[in-house]
């Protein structure tokens, strides 16, 4: 019980990325849609935050001490780029929805499908 | 001094141009800026590709910085040829561009056009050199969003909910291969792809690296749009402008299956040997379901590009079966098939271009009477359409040929019977296309010649005039191929 404790950060990494999954499978509104690609990029973000972490280590900013431990940079670094990333996905999304929008007069996934079916 | 740079050359030069096009804000000097980049680009790969044939592996340390700490650029015989097949298409289909896009973009948006295509070149480019796997997702997402952005630039609505779609699909196939790598950076504590191979060997096999392994094929699948994960291919092919279409088609998929190869082999085969791996039980039935299910879909599409669309996706299965067969041929052939698809579908794709561009949006039906209005652009339609299929002196035939040599060393005919089958299908669905435009009487039977413009029409016979030359004389790419192959399977020992 203590081992699935003292991992709770992966369990909550794990719980949003298919809490993200099952948002942009089952939603059909788009901007949900949208939403739920954020929250199961964000869970991503978190994993790999949480792998930097060293047991005992300190925020990885040089100071004076020679027995300093400190916490793994990188993973932070590469999230950095993963956040930028996510953030140009969401702004590209939502300015797709909003042409949608504009093109079929609605953001339902199903009422997009019934205006496009008799053009095939 | 300027040869020692090209690893990244051929990445910044394309990246450097996109911002320079939306300084242009004309579509014309965009246009001009983008093939310049795409001649350059070209020229760097093919140079690339000479130097790693005769002299071996060059490691580029991006930056000074070396690897395995920094971002490496290394270059090896498959990504050489790799580059040289995005480089060398685009740089075909750039000329094409002008006229197509000035009559399918809107012009206060062509500018932008080209600066997303370049983008897109840049990021595929970058896929291809790097050496780093945190860099190659960057540079994933960096051609995913621009090809977004260019799909949706397509002349009808439906293009938006296509490049929706696609979006959603691709992100999260995409993601999914962060997570992968996040999870073997987590066993390792490297990024750089030869020192994960080396890194993991020792560690033997655990659950964080079959889970990555795992996520890393979804995500890639999810990519290359392998059956059952192809949904958003159809529709972003067939409504995206001509150009776009050709484009993605000859490339984005190419690219996508280069990291299949790159990881496969390169990580995982590298550290536990490919008989670790689910190449047979996977990888081989997928790729065989892909190309039946894929063909029979495309013998009921009306659209001409979505029709063209489904073969793409029944062309990704040859290539992943190829890989499945795990052996020298069948290497060579799922190789030798990115290259010759991608001038295949590149000319098939150009030439429905150059339909849509006096007609419109095109059906099957809507081709009757064209094989005698349009004569040269529906030679180059059969000519490409032959090499689909695989008919002998076409680049088509040789990449089958060695997948059903490789099929049957690795002891397994019914594959060789069911790649040949296959192709049968291929002759089926592209006979309707025929048939349409060459035996069906055309509603007016008088209306005079009205052949495309020679802009258009000299790409796509360039394209059309490749499938039949390395058809002919495949020793070329063959080499490469084959050259690219032995080294895959040398990693993977």
């Amino acid at each position: 019980m203590r081992s699935v404790l003292d991992h709770y950060n992966y369990w909550i990494a794990i719980i949003l990325m298919v809490v993200g999954l099952y948002t942009v499978v089952a939603r059909g509104n788009l901007i949900k849609r949208v939403i739920g690609l954020n929250v199961f990029q964000t869970s991503v973000f978190l994993l790999y935050i949480s792998m930097g972490v060293v047991t005992g280590g300190t925020a990885p900013i040089v100071i004076d001490d020679p027995d300093a431990v400190y916490s793994n940079p990188l993973p932070h670094v590469l999230i950095l780029t993963a956040i930028v990333v996510g953030v140009a996905t969401t702004a590209l999304g939502l300015a797709l929805i909003v042409r949608i929008r504009e093109a079929y007069g609605t953001i339902e996934d199903d009422e997009i499908s019934q205006l496009e079916e008799p053009e095939r | 001094m300027i040869s020692e740079h090209l690893p990244a050359l051929v990445v910044v030069l394309p990246l450097l141009g996109a911002p320079l096009c939306l300084v242009l804000r004309r579509g014309a000097p965009a246009w001009g800026l983008t093939l310049a980049v795409s001649w350059l680009c070209c020229a760097g790969a093919i140079a690339l590709l000479d130097g790693v044939l005769s002299e071996g592996v060059v490691s580029y340390a991006l930056g000074g910085w070396t690897p395995p700490w920094g971002i490496e650029y290394r270059i090896d015989p498959l990504n050489a040829l790799l580059l040289v097949i995005v480089s060398a298409t685009t740089a075909v289909i750039a000329p094409y561009a002008r006229r197509s896009v000035a009559s399918e973009v809107p012009a206060e948006r062509r500018h932008l056009f080209y600066a997303a295509m370049l983008l897109s070149l840049a990021g595929l480019l970058g896929i291809a050199a790097t050496g780093d796997a945190f860099n190659a997702f960057v540079f994933l997402e960096i051609s995913s969003l621009s090809s977004y952005i260019l799909i949706s630039l397509g002349p009808s609505p439906r293009a938006l909910t296509a490049a929706f779609r696609y979006l959603v699909l691709g992100t999260i196939g995409a993601t999914f291969i962060l997570i992968g790598v996040g999870l073997l950076y987590m066993v390792t504590g490297t990024l750089n792809i030869v020192d994960l191979g080396a890194r993991l060997a020792p560690l033997g096999t655990n659950r964080t690296v079959s889970v990555g392994l795992a996520f890393i094929s979804v995500g890639i699948a999810l990519k290359v749009a392998l059956f059952p994960l192809h949904a958003w291919l159809p529709n972003a092919y067939a409504y995206a402008p001509s150009v776009v279409s050709a484009f993605l088609a000859a490339n984005a998929t190419k690219v996508a299956l280069y990291l299949l190869f790159r990881f496969y082999f390169g990580v995982f085969g590298a550290a536990y040997g490919l008989e670790a791996l689910p190449l047979e039980t996977i990888l081989l039935p997928l790729g065989l379901i892909a190309a039946f299910v894929a063909s029979v879909v495309a013998l009921f599409q009306i659209d001409l590009k979505r029709l063209l669309a489904y073969s793409s996706v029944a062309q990704v299965g040859y290539v992943v079966l190829g890989v499945g067969l795990a052996n020298q041929a069948g290497l060579t052939g799922a190789i030798v098939h990115l290259f010759n698809h991608a001038i295949t579908k590149g000319a098939l794709f150009l030439a429905v271009g150059c339909l849509a561009y006096r007609g419109g949006r095109m059906t099957v039906a809507g081709l009757a009477g064209l094989g005698r209005r349009m004569p040269l652009t529906m030679a180059a339609f059969v000519v490409g359409a032959l090499s689909l299929i695989g008919i002998p002196a076409t680049a088509g035939f040789i990449s089958k040929w060695y997948l059903v040599i490789g099929a049957i060393e690795a002891g397994l005919w019914p594959v060789a019977i069911a790649i040949v089958a296959s192709s049968l299908l291929a002759v089926a669905y592209v006979w309707r296309v025929l048939e349409a435009a060459y035996l069906r009487p055309a509603p007016e039977p008088n209306a005079p010649r009205n052949e495309t413009p020679a802009s258009l029409l000299v790409p796509t016979w360039l394209l059309a005039g490749a499938c039949i030359y390395f058809g002919i004389d495949g020793s070329r790419t063959v080499g490469a191929a084959s050259e690219a192959a032995a080294f895959l399977m040398n990693l993977a020992r």
